[in-house]
């Protein structure tokens, strides 16, 4: 066994890699709950994408016989239903792991100096994710997967000019069709899962370079032993992977609650108008869009004027386009000179709860209608998600920090 | 591990609060695949009643011979009038661009319609057709208004003369000790073959069926899962003491 690992580390440097990366990769001692939510969101990436390619080798692209084979899928494939809701609850979960992943990062500063770029290649996972998750939401066939991708792609329509083509050219045609399902279907198996396979690649290179952040948000390296280890870090292999080991068994057990259970969620992860087969003839009642999209569709709705001779329409889009693209930039506009909101003072704190509690609520607001009181909500709400960004670097410079520990607390 | 079940559990919560979803005016019936003396009743319905029409196409009736224990001779014998062989797909051999011009749009397919509009709808809905002769079958329903379908159970139910209450509960009048709404038709034009109370039991049993058509793996699904979920506890034990030795050198 020792003669092989020798021969092909003669020829491929794994012991280096597993060193750095697994083996004497030394992160902080004093990681908490939220730091489960990195490696789950791995979990799912994987569960994705085994039982993706599972439900590949059964679902049939064509606007003829999607919505069929999926319930062929369900019915007749043998384990079929187990697969199909392992990938479809797996979508939510893995939004679940991702936002609650964010947050983590939002809490504790990790997107802080010299942690730019960990964040940038995070932002575009989510984003990529997002893309994935919208053109997974197609193949289905069903009433909403047909006019969500509808109303979303006209989206680009409001582009001024070139929207209009531009709308054509993404859907291939002049309105959803089996034409948009098999492109759809070509991007959401092979193109993207490859570019969020690299990024998360990319992600972790760059996590591994400088070092994981920690609930202090201080820098673990400035405080080494004679070895050079730094004294508050523990070797990721064996301490983390035994210890996300419990997170994924957690995880699983509320995970499996779902799948088995409540696979539908009462019709947030599979809404109830896709048990229909998509008809470009009948618009249902209310179209809304798979809750991790909601806050964002909130944004959407909220802008209800027009502007500069420009729809609001248009300036929704770009509204909900800021939204995330604002998110970017994050590392810029913070100026505290402390990572962790434990260190930071009470406007920070107050910001970031303010932020939290008007992104769940606008998510709220995008399931349910649209009614002239709940814009206005909305409306305020968006300019609360706005201003958590727009006023940090002021905020963040002006108020007072909690002097930093030597060494991580508990 | 306190704090790591707190975070999962609030990770979900937003979940759970949006779940509920508002209730409409409609009489809930609380479907029971296991009982299959239930579903065999509502297979024989659905198949005498509705497939002249409707119908689901999704499923196969070799697998409904096999979940309900219905013998596949006695199945084909009985309950297969297109002259299908046992392990096809449940089609019909109405025209769909005719039956659009009969009835002013075909007929639906009925396999996910339980879990489409839910089982509450369904069984207020089959129970909630009254007489209306400004409609072009000359009936109603007061869950979906002005239905092209013509009261096909009429025969069975009777047919009601007024809008029949659905979604309401009995109660007694304080003053003079009547019962409201305890019956749902207060008027009948027809009288049908069955007592109100046994029609509503026939309807419990073509909705259960047709809830088990919408998810025919519930039952095993449910039975898995606690299997699961129970492999999961054990894994987390170790998980748990694997962890707490490992972690015993750090301080």
């Amino acid at each position: 066994m020792n003669k092989l690992l020798n021969w092909v580390d003669e020829r491929l440097p794994v012991v280096d890699a597993w060193n750095k990366h697994v083996g004497k990769y030394y992160a902080p001692k004093n990681f908490n709950v939220f730091y489960f939510f990195g490696s789950l969101a791995m979990l799912v990436l994987v569960n994705q994408l085994i039982t993706g390619i599972w439900l590949t080798m059964s679902y049939n692209p064509s606007a003829e016989g999607a919505f069929a084979s999926v319930e062929y899928i369900m019915r007749d494939v043998q384990w079929g239903w187990l697969l199909r809701y392992l990938h479809s609850t797996g979508a939510s979960a893995f939004f679940v792991v991702v936002y609650l992943h964010m947050f983590r990062g939002l809490m504790y500063g990790s997107y802080k100096k010299p942690r730019e770029l960990i964040w940038i290649f995070g932002m575009l996972i989510y984003l990529v994710l997002m893309a994935e998750a919208f053109m997974g939401y197609l193949l289905p066939w069903g009433q909403m997967s047909y006019w969500g991708a509808q109303v979303i792609v006209n989206l680009f329509g409001a582009i001024p000019i070139i929207g209009d083509d531009l709308s054509l050219w993404i859907r291939g045609d002049y309105l959803i069709s089996g034409i948009t399902l098999n492109r759809f279907f070509a991007l959401h198996v092979v193109a993207l899962p490859i570019v969020l396979l690299g990024l998360v690649v990319l992600h972790i290179l760059a996590l591994h370079e400088v070092g994981s952040n920690n609930p202090d948000g201080i820098d673990i390296k400035k405080n080494k032993d004679e070895n050079g280890i730094p004294k508050d870090g523990i070797p990721f292999h064996p301490y983390y992977t035994v210890h996300d080991l419990m997170g994924v068994g957690v995880f699983f057990f509320v995970f499996f609650i779902v799948v088995f259970f409540f696979p539908e969620m009462g019709g947030l992860f599979l809404e109830k108008p896709n048990f229909e087969p998509a008809n470009a003839l009948k618009t249902p009642d209310h179209i809304a869009p798979v809750w991790y999209f909601t806050p964002f569709y909130a944004m959407l709705r909220a802008v209800t004027v027009d502007l500069f001779g420009l729809d609001a329409k248009f300036w929704g889009v770009v509204v909900m386009g800021g939204a995330i693209a604002i998110l970017f930039v994050l590392p810029w506009l913070d100026k505290s000179p402390v990572r962790s909101m434990r260190y930071k003072g009470i406007i920070s704190k107050s910001a970031l709860t303010i932020f939290v509690i008007s992104f769940v609520i606008l998510g709220y607001l995008g399931i349910v209608p649209a009614t002239e009181g709940r814009t206005t909500v909305a409306q305020i709400l968006t300019t609360l998600y706005f201003l958590y960004f727009i006023l940090m670097p002021f905020y963040t410079r002006m108020e007072k920090t909690k002097p930093l520990p030597e060494r991580v607390t508990g | 591990m306190k704090k790591l079940i707190f975070g999962l559990f609030i990770a979900i919560l937003p979940a759970l609060a949006l779940a509920a979803a508002p209730a409409g005016q409609l009489d809930t019936m609380e479907p029971d695949h296991a009982n299959k003396a239930s579903l065999q009743r509502g297979a024989a319905l659905f198949t005498n009643y509705c497939m002249g029409c409707h119908s689901m196409e999704y499923a196969r009736y070799k697998r409904v011979s096999d979940d309900l224990g219905i013998p596949a001779n006695l199945y084909e014998e009985n309950l297969i009038f297109t002259g299908a062989k046992i392990g096809e797909l449940m089609k019909i051999s109405m025209n769909k661009d005719m039956a659009a011009s009969w009835f002013g749009a075909p007929p639906p397919d009925l396999t996910l319609e339980t879990r489409l509009r839910g089982e509450d709808w369904v069984y207020s809905y089959l129970r909630g057709f009254y007489k209306d002769d400004s409609r072009p079958f000359g009936v109603n329903n007061v869950v979906f208004e002005n239905v092209g379908m013509p009261h096909v159970l009429s025969g069975l139910q009777g047919l009601c003369a007024v809008e029949p209450k659905i979604g309401m509960d009995p109660s007694v009048d304080p003053l003079s000790g009547d019962v409201r709404n305890g019956e749902v038709c207060s008027e009948w034009a027809s009288e049908g073959s069955m007592t109100p109370r046994e029609f509503n039991s026939a309807m419990y049993d073509l909705t259960n069926f047709m809830s088990y058509m919408g998810d025919p793996v519930m039952l095993e699904r449910h039975r898995l899962g606690m299997f699961a979920l129970i492999f999961v506890a054990i894994f987390f034990i170790f998980a748990y003491l694997l962890n707490r030795e490992y972690w015993k050198d750090v301080h």
